[in-house]
């Protein structure tokens, strides 16, 4: 990696002799992206305890751990000498902290190899000044440097500050570990928090506890976009336990992820401000978006396919002649819902609003731009807003957006103490940045050897104010892009009222579901068997433009293609019993290349029995945590498989119908099949793992239910009445 | 009103109105954040506490309801040798991706293996299905279930 030639660290000494090391790294993996310094802090004290600040918020996807691991290898200590301290929110500092888009992986690798491997040669060439032996007569394990002829050895805390007085040396030059001799990376470690999250510890931030704070439920319009007219507080008010009720108004010319209007109750409990929303009465001015429903978005898209697209992403050679000429021709109609991102944890937030300051304590994904908009929607400086972060209970993307952030903030403005703010399982779901809906109008053409030739797409989206809604992009690099000779992809743009946002893969956890499916009523269409056909598409091993500048391999693709085809014993598939079958896809996202196969079994009444489940997957030369990478990407297929079986957002009236986990279904234990894991290791520099393994698991089961029924799903989540014999 | 009422073998008396779910009273009256909040409905078993043994939904128990009953919470289950097997089953098998869950699916797990010290896959589906991992870690939390039961595999 050519970036770590800019990679810049500072030694110093700390206070006691402690060795600092401070490093200012490159985090754009992308040329066209702006450069974004990352900061790097370990602290290697005179007892030897090796501290290692985290500076990302912790969602789940492990980071908290597989980052100090990468240093810890490099400068070689025990992981037992490892703390790890969550670092404050400063962005001027640390450079961007966030969790998201499978980045940490991609961006921090190979730097942080280099600090750790900066640290770890200082300190065996203040331990060989000290002897006064070469220092290429030393050696290093579990942090002590020895020297094996004179049988003497030191460990890095006595050697801490001589260390800190050395030059710094060239990162870019440094001796980096052979890979095979790795001590931690490649070990499967265990979160750092777990021994807290299993003995019920305080650690997330509906557990923040702040002296003398008030607890508050908000009440918003239902309908999104909603004014409050009125609203009976001084009822509320005198309710019992209550503290206090007020309208809050939303922030004129604010986005939607700021503050929107609605009601705060405050109460000593929390669920004495929810009760008291039974006895709310609040007249709305609901607005425009009353007009829209999920009913009215498909009927609309429905009439939209009957014309041309308003606009082109992508013509090659001649699509609409090369289907007329085409011996078959495939025309079908794909559709897939709004989502919810359903953490378990509802979203939260405490705030003490006091001096004209601010501090929060706050479950975010993306606590920078958080910190912005609480200023610019309180009127007072960034410097003025200081925000903890706490441990999160499930992002997904959700937590991206910081709108609880900037209400808890109000209110505890308003009511002049701190608040913590909760939102029920309702306000949570109705409340969501969604991912969006779309609609996907298909044709596709073989010849008469089953060769496909051509193929369109009328996609269907949403739009918000003259642009595309968030996450409701599709590129034009979409598979099978620039491998079929006559494809054209176009686009038509419905205006839209909800609000949406990433959700756990954002756009692939559609598309995937959307091309694999396709590709799978082709493939069947033309008599070919789906793996093969895949393959015959992928073609020659070779690099496509997409992936974000990376490119697409189509080799990398295929070989984890032909795996999963072998782990799953997909050649004998028709020894399987009646309506039990084998469905297989692909997706390509995040860097990350994933194959899978699912095996479902489908009664006569129509239910779905989750069989088992094969992933393959390349993200690339090095598995950091395996441990954790087993459990994100089981984790991943089975979310996919939950999201399809059971989960879609209504919108009704400009409002969202569903309110909880009776009508938006998370996956259970008794639905969840064996899921085998297997990663490729190549030759590539290692990627992320929290996002890909979900797009392809979504169409592999729709393709094995059309294996095993003949019924193709064409629209999500799963109707299982179509599926009764 | 006054409810006395015995947490994790300790009296307690709080002061609060007769349908406060047993929740609210640990979380926001006692201060154990143990036990934790995800629907409100009693569909997804993030705030499953045990009374006299038995696994219940937190947020659908009123504390008026309690009465002499014995509360246990994730916050007593080290003491408690079933509990202390099952979390020491969670961390020898890295269980938790957000965490969030896992300590109501510890306390259903606790309860399942008193009564059923060797549970097959049905009775682990059967017992743990009112608790949802949105992080899906399903398959570690049955292998774990397993572990401590004896009856699995090991790390
Ligand atoms: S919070 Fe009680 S079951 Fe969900
Ligand atoms: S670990 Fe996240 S909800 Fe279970």
């Amino acid at each position: 990696m050519t970036a770590s030639r800019r990679t810049f660290l500072k030694v110093s000494a700390a206070a006691g002799g402690a060795l600092m090391l401070r490093a200012t790294l490159p985090g754009a993996v992308r040329a066209e992206a702006p450069a974004e310094p990352l900061t790097a802090f370990v602290r290697i004290a005179p007892d030897g305890v090796v501290t290692i600040l985290s500076k990302n918020p912790e969602i789940g996807q492990g980071i908290r751990t597989m980052l100090p691991m990468v240093i810890a290898e490099e400068l070689d200590v025990a992981w037992s000498q490892v703390r790890i301290e969550q670092a404050p929110l400063d962005e001027a500092k640390f450079g961007r902290q966030f969790a998201g888009g499978s980045q940490a992986t991609p961006m921090n690798y190979d730097p942080l190899r280099r600090v750790g491997a900066a640290g770890r040669q200082m300190l065996v060439t203040a331990a060989a000044a000290r002897w006064g032996v070469p220092a290429a007569e030393c050696r290093t394990e579990a942090g002590v440097v020895f020297h094996d002829r004179t049988a003497r050895n030191l460990g890095y805390g006595a050697l801490a500050s001589d260390a800190s007085k050395l030059p710094v040396p060239d990162l870019a030059r440094i001796v980096l570990k052979d890979p095979r001799t790795f001590k931690i990376i490649g070990q499967p470690i265990h979160g750092v928090e777990n021994p807290k999250i299993v003995t019920g510890q305080k650690l997330f931030g509906i557990d923040t506890v702040v002296p003398g704070m008030v607890h508050a439920v908000f009440q918003k319009c239902p309908v999104f976009g909603g004014k409050v007219v009125s609203a009976n507080v001084d009822t509320i008010k005198k309710l019992s336990g209550i503290h206090d009720a007020f309208i809050v108004r939303g922030h004129q010319g604010a986005d939607r992820q700021s503050l929107t209007d609605g009601v705060a109750i405050l109460a000593k409990s929390w669920w004495v401000a929810n009760r008291a929303r039974d006895k709310l009465e609040i007249v709305w001015d609901e607005g425009a978006a009353t007009s829209q429903s999920s009913k009215g978005f498909a009927e609309k898209a429905a009439s939209l396919a009957q014309g041309s697209p308003a606009s082109w992403l992508r013509r090659d050679g001649d699509a609409q002649g090369a289907l007329k000429d085409a011996a078959h021709v495939v025309a079908a109609a794909y559709s897939y819902p709004f989502l919810p991102h359903i953490d378990l944890e509802p979203q939260n937030c405490t705030a003490h609003f006091q001096n004209g300051k601010v501090e929060l304590w706050a479950p975010t994904q993306n606590p920078g731009p958080g910190q912005k908009l609480v200023a610019a929607t309180l009127g007072i400086p960034e410097s003025d807003v200081t925000v903890n972060m706490t441990r999160i209970g499930g992002g997904f993307g959700r937590r991206l957006r910081n709108d609880f952030m900037v209400e808890a903030a109000a209110i505890s403005r308003r009511a002049g103490v701190p608040v913590k703010l909760v939102w029920n399982r309702a306000d949570d779901m109705r409340h969501d940045f969604y991912r969006p809906a779309g609609f996907h109008f298909l044709k596709g053409g073989l010849d008469d050897k089953g060769v496909l030739t051509a193929l369109s797409d009328h996609f269907v989206t949403f739009g918000q104010g003259g642009k595309l809604a968030d996450a409701a992009q599709m590129e034009a690099t979409e598979f099978p892009a620039a491998l079929v000779p006559n494809l054209a992809f176009g686009q038509s743009v419905m205006e839209l009222g909800v609000p949406t946002g990433p959700l756990r893969a954002p756009r692939s956890n559609a598309l995937a579901f959307v091309f694999q499916s396709f590709i799978d009523e082709l493939a069947h269409k033309g008599g070919r068997d789906p793996v093969e056909f895949r393959l015959a598409i992928l073609g020659e091993p070779k690099v496509l433009p997409g992936g974000n500048g990376r490119g697409f391999d189509t080799g990398r693709m295929s070989a984890v293609l032909r795996k999963v085809a072998e782990v799953s014993d997909w050649a004998n598939r028709d020894s399987l019993p009646a309506r039990t079958a084998k469905g297989v896809a692909f997706y390509f996202s995040h860097f990350g290349y994933f194959a899978e196969v699912v095996q479902t079994t489908v009664s006569a009444q129509g239910e779905i029995k989750l069989d088992h489940v094969w992933v393959v997957g390349d993200v690339g030369s090095q598995i950091i945590n395996p441990s954790g990478a087993e459990n994100q990407v089981q984790g991943a297929a089975l979310d996919g498989l939950g999201a399809a079986l059971g989960q879609g957002i209504t919108i009704e009236r400009g409002r969202v119908v569903e309110a909880n986990f009776d009508t938006v279904r998370p996956l259970r234990i008794d639905q969840v099949p064996a899921v085998e894991v297997h990663f490729l290791i190549t030759d590539h520099p290692p990627t992320g793992l929290g996002e890909p393994a979900l797009p392809p698991v979504i169409p592999a089961l729709c393709n094995a239910i059309f294996a095993a029924t003949g019924k193709r799903i064409r629209g999500l989540p799963i109707d299982t009445e179509l599926l009764k014999v | 009103m006054n409810y006395t009422i015995k947490i994790n073998g300790v009296s307690r008396t709080v002061d609060v109105d007769g349908d406060m779910p047993l929740l609210w009273v640990l979380r926001d009256e006692l201060d154990l954040k143990g036990s934790k909040f995800g629907c409100g409905a009693g569909l997804c078993g993030a705030c499953t506490v045990h009374l006299d043994g038995v696994a219940v939904r937190g947020c659908q128990t009123p504390i008026s309801s309690v009465g002499t009953a014995s509360v246990s919470t994730i916050e007593g289950m080290t003491a408690d040798p079933v509990g202390r097997r099952l979390q020491e089953a969670w961390l020898a098998l890295d269980v938790p991706q957000c965490g969030y869950c896992q300590a109501g699916q510890i306390m259903s797990a606790t309860a399942l293996l008193r009564r059923t010290p060797r549970p097959n896959d049905g009775d682990i589906d059967a017992a743990m299905t009112g608790n949802v991992c949105r992080c899906c870690s399903y398959t570690r939390i049955r292998a774990a279930i397993k572990m401590a039961a004896g009856s699995g595999e090991k790390s």
